[in-house]
């Protein structure tokens, strides 16, 4: 099981390096689906099947399809022409390492995350059904207002891309 | 996770898609040559049978000898292609298709293992989130390969794929909520004691609420088989491959095993198609009318466990003769009567279904 993690972790951070380091917008929007599918599986070693099929569902095989799609439509040449700065990757570089350090001293200070908390296995087979319960009574509300947010987001796309108004 | 379980896990995967699915698509091809040439009035591929001899067997040596031709010819790679993709393509439409078939119940139980690869809580999203991933096949097919044919319809395909997605999943809701649950196993187990979800006619099902479930269920059946259809790219709606605008789609700039890689995945996505078709609505591998329905707890003989499959496999066939039969019977859509299709009437009409559905369980006791 412990070789499976190293095994999904590697290709999870693979992809994820992917999308930052090559030049080719195609090729970091694949990266990025290669790295959501790593990710997905993490969740299943961890039991959460749920979360790890709508992982592959909604951001692999529907985002990331769209994402691919534009960028094939709008055939980003210059994108792989461009040049790096030195200035941009010492940037980067300071920014990422601050907000990591950040990270690590959040999940150091938690109490919770130096314990191992036990295998989920007993009620991995009613998560869909949890799942379901807990949206559909105690969070009622807010599921409601997203799909009012989504809604108006959709409107709000419709009405932006029609470009003459009567 | 003990080795005895990886051992039975790995027998299953080669006994169902080795030498029952692969075979399947093979052998399906051939049906689909020997079938349009029954309802066209040809005869069809019947010559080749065992080589060197004059026995024909009705032409089931065909498929082999496909087989070595498409290994066999020049693997063409054209220059103006985008490499590293265009040899990704094809193994990417390949792939998916055979990966959803983990979730599939082929049997009941054989020398008391359960008769499925992965017995998964979430079956059938499982499937849809697979099955989801072989649009990149197709897409990347088509912007790899350079040219605008492939580019068309490749843009064709993902965009009909992802339409109807969405009727595709919303179908197959009315049919969870019934079952009131997500695990195929159980799903078919249910159907075998109570009554196919199309065939209501023994056990619990056999009274008013059953009969009235059945109007939805139809529908439901009516939409998931319609747009199993388009998710396969197959007449009446193969537009992503349609050869008077097109050529030949996507698999244009092709040659030699990467064309028939995506010609295998398009069966094999089928195959699998029609065999969750068969689990969800015609009772997945029970027999009709609750003959030999296996009791809780009590070890399954080894010919019922056999005649389990085989009825998998047959209702699988009838299926796949069904998918043949309008192939070479209807006539090819216009592109904006398929999405119309999709997105106005399957759409609005698989929404109305969930709430009929919801609507009959509730008042209906």
């Amino acid at each position: 099981m412990t070789a499976l993690f190293y095994f999904f972790a590697f290709v999870m951070l693979a992809g994820g390096l992917g999308v930052v380091l090559t030049r080719s917008p195609v090729t970091s929007a694949f990266s990025m689906v290669v790295s959501f599918l790593g990710l997905a599986a993490l969740f299943i070693m961890l039991h959460a099947y749920l979360i790890g099929t709508l992982q592959i569902l909604v951001y692999a095989g529907a985002i990331m399809v769209l994402f691919l799609f534009i960028i094939m439509l709008l055939d980003l040449k210059a994108e792989e022409d461009r040049k790096i700065s030195l200035f941009t990757v010492i940037g980067g570089a300071l920014l990422v390492s601050v907000f990591a350090s950040q990270i690590i001293k959040v999940v150091k200070a938690l109490p919770a995350a130096a314990e191992a908390m036990p295998e989920l296995s007993a009620s991995a087979s009613e998560d869909v059904k949890n799942t379901g319960l807990l949206m559909f009574t105690d969070y009622v509300f807010p599921l409601q207002i997203i799909g009012v947010l989504l809604l108006v987001a959709t409107v709000g796309v419709i009405v932006l891309s029609k470009k003459e108004l009567k | 996770m003990d080795i005895t379980f990886i051992l039975i896990s790995v027998a299953k995967i080669i006994g169902l898609v080795f030498l029952t699915i692969l075979p399947m698509v093979a052998y399906s091809v051939w049906a689909e040559r020997r079938v349009s040439a029954l309802i066209q009035d040809r005869v069809g591929p019947n010559r080749v049978g065992i080589p060197f001899t004059k026995i024909r067997l009705a032409g089931l040596g065909q498929p082999i000898a496909d087989g070595i031709k498409f290994l066999l010819k020049e693997d063409f790679t054209p220059s103006h292609v985008r490499k590293g993709y265009y040899w990704l393509a094809p193994a990417l439409t390949m792939v998916p298709a055979l990966l959803t078939c983990a979730v599939l119940p082929f049997g009941s139980e054989l020398f008391g293992i359960k008769m499925v690869i992965a017995d998964l809580s979430v079956g059938p999203l499982f499937i849809f989130a697979i099955a989801s991933l072989s649009v990149y096949g197709i897409v990347l097919a088509g912007w790899a390969s350079n040219s605008k044919y492939p580019f068309l319809g490749g843009v064709r395909s993902s965009s009909q794929m992802i339409s109807y997605e969405i009727s595709l999943g919303l179908s197959i809701v009315p049919i969870l909520m019934i079952f009131g649950q997500l695990n195929l196993s159980d799903i078919v187990m249910e159907q075998a004691r109570n009554g196919w979800a199309l065939l209501p006619l023994w056990g619990d099902r056999l009274s008013l609420k059953g009969f009235l479930l059945f109007i939805p269920i139809f529908i439901s059946f009516v939409i998931f088989t319609t747009s199993m259809f388009a998710e396969t790219n197959r007449l009446p709606f193969d537009l992503p491959e349609c050869e008077t605008e097109l050529v030949a789609g996507y698999h244009t700039e092709y040659s030699s095993m990467k064309f028939a890689l995506f010609f295998l995945g398009e069966y094999a996505a089928m195959i699998i198609g029609s065999g969750l078709a068969v689990t969800l609505f015609l009772g997945g591998w029970s027999l009709p009318f609750g003959w030999l329905v296996p009791e809780d707890g009590a070890s399954v003989p080894f010919w019922m466990g056999a005649l389990h499959i085989l009825s998998f496999l047959g209702k699988v066939v009838a299926f796949i003769l069904f998918f043949i039969w309008v192939r070479w019977s209807l006539p090819r859509f216009r592109y904006d009567q398929l999405m119309r299709l999709g997105w106005v009437f399957f759409f609005e009409i698989a929404l109305f279904n969930i709430l009929l559905t919801a609507g009959i369980l509730l008042f209906v006791k």
